[in-house]
């Protein structure tokens, strides 16, 4: 298992690498000159040298891009250009948003896709076959940002169940005392019902529509392994051999289907860390993909760089913990590391 | 050429899907080709007397904030859209198929470097990437065009390589090498032909993708700028306008947006049920 | 024929297919049986039916099957119409099966020993706790050197010929009275088949078990069965103890097969080829024998349907030009 581990994470090193070396050229390397920029169209050119000296920029590239690295290893990711405040410290305080938001739609996508894919495998040919075939195709088509505005025309404008979309909470209740900067646990741990009940109607929505925006590959995914492994040899010796349909079904196959569903996974979730950014948008969710928003208008190029580098090392440490629960799930995988 | 006519017409004709799909393709096109001859109104043309005005007879799909006609605008978007998703799938299939061939190919450090490369654009939530590209050349509409086809390369290059590496043990190859044609040579006129099938699959169902990827984009405001009739922006400007409950603005640009994804999809899945019907789902 | 009732008897069984070139006619009146303790063979080449037979007894069939008539009567029962649930009872516990593929007859990502636990677990009422060692004297049983680590392993970890050694553990878990082997030793290399055939004898043998051997290797069925049916293109066409078999066959047929088996001393150059191919069972107009194409014997009135006729105690052919 260590073994396993150890071998995973070298396998992520250069991908790592390469992330930070691409965040920097795509910052500082390329055409352009950001302290004209961030000066103005006003600005003198004294004005610029001072705000080019004092962003680095008049080094050489090399020399700039170590600066980089090492303020990475002391976990600085720059300072905001319009707020002048540490990146790094932004990102955290809008990360709990995201991340609440992220995971319930993870969550309601798995427990809506899975058991689709699952009967749908079963049961060849009947209406939630063809539901889950529907559901597939025509999931990875829609857009997202558009699904998100027409549940809120649908719930909020015409049935009135959903309250508006403008964040994490009805302006009407306070945030709960954060112990894990989620809204809904932080209410119940709290013993504040009224608000947890506010917080998860605020996040229906939007987590619906991100959860249909996932669900599609993964009941796609899910139906296809297990059609592919109820036709295998060993599943028929186990009918052979007398065992129950649903240790059949459910321990014999299904763990065997889910190793290409581990796999799709990690593509769901470079779709998923995306969408993120375009639902808050929707919904005007304080996350760190709104962050990124305000940041693209404001130009404050150390935000955006600071953004793009952190989804891309979130990104990189998820796909870690698929490689390494593919590994725990199938032995075969752990032999050939 | 009547051969290939033959071949198309029962490519068609096996599956009703891929046939409407392909219908809905060169309607598509069509409105694209068209669009300034078939616009109903100038896409431009603000009107502040009827701005929001729901659907009716003169205005089949409403006017916006500003009273323009909002079907004149979709119209004029498709040309729009589906030049930058198809640029895009052009310039991604023509860099990312060919390095991938090379890798696939010549193996080596060329498969190395160009596993390498991949491997780094594929580290990155894609969306997420894209963004930090535009962020950083500027934003216009080449350079979503730029950043759409980056982010599509790994693709290519994954399903060229994989075709490349069996095919280069494959004996007509062999034939074409003792035939004395140069490796470049081979690699253009033997081994590209033969992965084209795929490749093409690939390519329709990236431009479903690519559409998207641009209308989401310009749905946060980068790369294309008001007043540009585009989906996306559509979308987004409409989207103040639903929870008034003036749906048309953006339901009618999220329609014709989601149809043209559709559309790519299915004609892409069913190339490749055709293809390699293995690969069935 | 045995005297006492047998334990399996399948009358009159025909099972068709429907695939997309036609229907395939897999199996015409098919008969045979079999009793406490006998190992019988059926015989034949590939296509002729042999597995359908054996997947038919268990319920097991392709969805695109349909059985037209017959029975297969085990304990008293006709298996074709019991319901599902009887069927999952039986199997396993009462019939089981052991087929080419043994390591793709194992769960790949799941330890053998626990396989085997689930097994017992699911039929011989062993307590939970006691089911592991079971399992692992079980794995003794048949041989496997160390077995208290190899319970441990998975299939990949082990060679084609251990993993035959699983899958008959997993069938003989729980003592069943009939034992259906499917090519078992297809997939094997020569010395392994020999051991496996041997192992599967002896164990036989101590719990009165009565196999079903198919394979397409006549001399592996003259070794090691009792009794051995011979089948072509879905019929039966000769049946007979192995002894009498080899001595006096009496279809053109199985005359021909122990001809094209190799036995010690035979030349290349004298085993003779059977002449033709098997008969396109999608035919709808195919002769009431299937063998007429290919036998030299055929003359109008082997046109006449056939039944399977008796020319000796326990000695049936279907033939109207016995040799």
């Amino acid at each position: 298992m260590g073994r396993l581990i150890w071998t995973r994470l070298l396998a992520a090193a250069p991908s790592v690498i390469g992330v930070i070396v691409v965040t920097f050229v795509l910052t500082r390397a390329l055409p352009g000159d950001p302290a004209a920029y961030f000066a103005g169209p006003a600005a003198t050119q004294q004005a610029i040298a001072e705000i080019r000296h004092s962003l680095g920029l008049d080094r050489s590239l090399p020399e700039q891009f170590l600066v980089y690295v090492e303020d990475l290893a002391h976990g600085r990711l720059g300072n905001s250009l319009s707020t002048g405040q540490p990146v790094v410290e932004e990102l955290l305080t809008r990360l709990p948003a995201s991340l609440e938001l992220t995971a319930l739609a993870l969550v309601l996508s798995v427990a809506i896709a899975v058991p689709l894919g699952i009967t749908a495998a079963q049961r060849p040919n009947s209406w939630i076959d063809h539901l889950c075939r529907i559901v597939s195709t025509a999931g990875v088509s829609l857009p997202t940002f558009f699904t998100g505005l027409l549940l809120v025309y649908v719930f909020y404008y015409l049935l009135g169940w959903a309250p508006a979309p403008l964040g994490r909470l009805d302006l009407a209740y306070s945030p709960p005392p954060a112990r894990t900067g989620f809204y809904i646990p932080d209410s119940l741990l709290s013993g504040d019902a009224a608000t947890a009940l506010a917080a998860l109607r605020q996040i229906a929505l939007p987590a619906l529509t991100l959860a249909i925006f996932t669900l599609a590959p993964i009941a796609r995914m899910t139906r296809a392994a297990m059609l592919s492994v109820l036709s295998a040899d060993f599943i028929r010796a186990a009918r052979a051999n007398g065992l129950a349909r649903r240790r059949i079904v459910y321990v014999y196959a299904f763990r065997n289907a889910m190793l290409p569903v581990l796999t799709t996974l990690g593509m769901v979730f470079s779709f998923l860390l995306g969408a993120n950014v375009l639902v808050e948008k929707v919904f005007a969710w304080p996350g760190i993909g709104s962050y990124a928003i305000e940041a693209l208008i404001d130009s404050d190029y150390a935000s955006v760089q600071g953004f793009v580098l952190a989804m891309a090392l979130v990104y990189i440490l998820l796909n870690l913990s698929i490689d390494i629960l593919y590994g725990v799930i199938d032995p075969r995988a752990a032999v050939s590391a | 050429m009547s051969a290939a006519l033959r071949h198309l017409r029962y490519v068609l004709g096996e599956n009703p899907v891929t046939l409407a799909s392909f219908a809905l393709f060169v309607v598509l096109v069509a409105v694209a080709v068209l669009g300034p001859w078939i616009e109903p109104y100038d896409p431009l043309a603000t009107d502040a007397m009827h701005a929001l005005t729901p659907p009716s007879a003169g205005h089949w799909c409403g006017t916006d904030a500003v009273g323009r006609d909002i079907l004149s605008r979709i119209i004029a978007a498709t040309r729009l859209d589906l030049g930058i998703a198809f640029a895009a799938v052009v310039l991604s299939f023509a860099i990312g198929a060919l390095a991938g061939l090379a890798a696939g190919y010549f193996g080596g450090w060329t498969e190395r470097a160009v596993g390498r490369a991949a491997d780094t654009i594929m580290a990155f939530p894609l969306f997420v990437l894209a963004m930090g590209i535009v962020a950083a050349l500027g934003n216009t509409t080449a350079n979503i065009v730029y950043a759409t086809a980056i982010i599509n390369m790994p693709l290519y290059a994954r399903v060229a390589r994989t075709e490349a590496s069996v095919l280069r043990q494959a004996g007509f190859i062999e034939a074409a090498r003792l035939g004395g044609n140069g490796e470049m040579r081979i690699l253009l006129a033997q081994v590209l032909p033969n992965t084209m099938p795929l490749l093409a699959v690939q390519m329709s169902l990236t431009m479903g993708y690519a559409i998207l990827n641009a209308a989401g984009l310009s749905f946060i405001g980068l790369g294309i700028s008001p007043p540009t009739p585009e989906w996306g922006i559509m979308v987004a400007e409409g989207a103040s306008n639903i929870i008034s409950g003036e749906w048309w603005v953006a339901l009618f640009p999220g329609l014709a947006l989601m149809l043209a994804v559709f559309c790519f999809n299915l004609l892409g899945d069913g190339l490749r049920d055709l293809i390699d019907p293995r690969r069935r789902t | 024929m045995s005297e006492a009732s047998p334990l399996l008897a399948v009358v009159d069984l025909s099972i068709e297919f429907r695939t997309r070139g036609g229907t395939v006619r897999a199996l015409e009146k098919v008969a045979f049986d079999i009793g406490r303790g006998e190992t019988v063979a059926l015989v034949g080449e590939s296509g002729s039916g042999k597995s359908v037979t054996a997947y038919a007894a268990l319920g097991l069939l392709d969805p695109a099957a349909r059985v037209t008539s017959g029975r297969i009567v085990f304990g008293g029962i006709d298996l074709l119409t019991a319901g599902e649930r009887a069927l999952e009872e039986m199997r396993g516990r009462e019939v089981s099966l052991i087929s080419q593929n043994p390591r793709g007859a194992l769960n790949p990502i799941r330890p053998v020993g626990k396989q085997l636990a689930d097994v017992l677990l699911r039929h011989a009422n062993v307590p939970r706790v006691e089911a592991p060692q079971r399992a692992v004297e079980m794995l003794a049983k048949v041989g496997i050197p160390d077995p208290a680590r190899r319970a441990a392993a998975y299939p990949f970890e082990l060679s084609g010929g251990m993993c035959q050694r699983v899958t008959i553990a997993l069938a003989l878990a729980c003592s069943p009275a009939l034992l259906i082997a499917d090519e078992p030793t297809t997939g094997l290399d020569v010395t392994t088949q020999a051991v496996v055939m041997d192992l599967l004898a002896e164990l036989a043998a101590a719990s009165h078990m009565a196999t079903i051997l198919i394979t397409h290797d006549l001399a592996l069925a003259g070794e090691y069965a009792d009794r051995i049916v011979v089948m072509h293109a879905g019929h039966v066409v000769e049946s007979a103890t192995a002894g009498e078999l080899f001595i006096r066959p009496r279809h053109p047929y199985t005359a021909k097969l122990i001809a094209a088996t190799p036995k010690p001393g035979t030349q290349l150059a004298d085993l003779a080829a059977i002449p033709g191919n098997l008969p396109d069972v999608t035919r709808a107009d195919l002769p009431t024998c299937r063998y007429s194409a290919r036998c030299e014997r055929h003359s109008k009135t082997c046109d006449a349907p056939l039944p399977l006729v008796a020319i000796g105690p326990s000695h049936m052919v279907a033939c109207w030009q016995p040799l």
